[in-house]
């Protein structure tokens, strides 16, 4: 059975994004944009912190974490100075859209129309009060876990 | 490397059919690459997207991505998906005679 499973083209993923910076709903998103381009299903999950991506008042305003991040090279007391998230931010947006990655809500968007699933989960939602209504439009649908095992069945399960 | 019969000609192409000398494309073997790809018929809509792509190749040397068709070929990011929905750039390129666009976004 495993063998069978070994070396067979992904067909599905879903993809658990359940972080709220930047470096960390990025890199889901560019894991579901480019199943999509390689003709696989993609579906993404967002819990918790990482419902900002698809919060309507918050998903334009998402920013690298600039302390306790020992990938920036940044001194902790330097991150921890008033502006420094957005200006990291801000220095990494122009580095990305030089390289043709999308801003988020843009990048979300796009992904959308290339056919992959939103969902919010349920349990966060319920945690931080946040309704169908508080989500971009983009968004399916806001779902239990249970379902969302149901939507993943047959594919790989990608947590970030 | 292996070669493939398209519209009565014979060209090279790498394992995964992508033609590997775009010079060799002819649109007559448009079609049969197409369906090869689950494509039945090509539409004036898919033929708007494969020319962009031979201009952008001749252009700049690689095909574009999906944002970039998106944005400059006329047709929408989900048209894009509705005409080629194994991927539009892939697919596309490949229909296209060109090389597989090789970028993460």
């Amino acid at each position: 059975m495993d063998s069978a499973i070994e070396g067979r083209a992904i067909e599905k993923v879903s993809i658990i994004v359940s972080k709220g910076s930047l470096e960390g709903i990025y890199p889901a998103l560019i894991m579901a944009n480019g199943a999509r381009a390689e003709g696989i299903e993609a579906n993404l999950f967002f819990t918790f912190f990482g419902l900002d991506a698809i919060t309507k008042k918050r998903h334009e305003h998402i920013k690298v974490a600039t302390v306790g991040n020992p990938g920036l090279h940044l001194a902790t007391i330097v991150g921890v100075l008033p502006g420094m998230p957005g200006l990291m931010t801000s220095y990494l947006g122009h580095k990305m859209e030089k390289l043709d990655i999308p801003p988020i809500p843009e990048f979300i968007e796009m992904i959308s129309d290339s056919g992959a699933g939103l969902y919010g989960c349920q349990a966060s939602c319920d945690l931080f009060g946040i309704s169908k209504d508080d989500l971009i439009e983009q968004v399916q649908g806001i779902i239990t876990v249970g379902e969302f095992y149901a939507m993943a069945a047959g594919g790989q399960i990608i947590f970030t | 490397m292996p070669t493939a019969t398209y519209a009565g000609h014979d060209v090279l192409v790498n394992d995964e059919g992508f033609l590997t000398d775009p010079a060799q494309w002819t649109e007559e073997m448009a079609p049969q690459i197409a369906r090869s790809e689950g494509i039945a018929e090509l539409t004036p809509r898919h033929w708007q997207v494969i020319r962009f792509m031979r201009t952008q190749y001749q252009a700049k040397g690689t095909g574009p991505t999906v944002r970039v068709l998106g944005k400059t070929s006329g047709v929408t990011v989900k048209e894009l998906y509705q005409l080629f929905p194994k991927g539009p750039a892939k697919v596309a390129a490949k229909i296209a005679g060109i090389p597989k666009p090789r970028g993460c976004i």
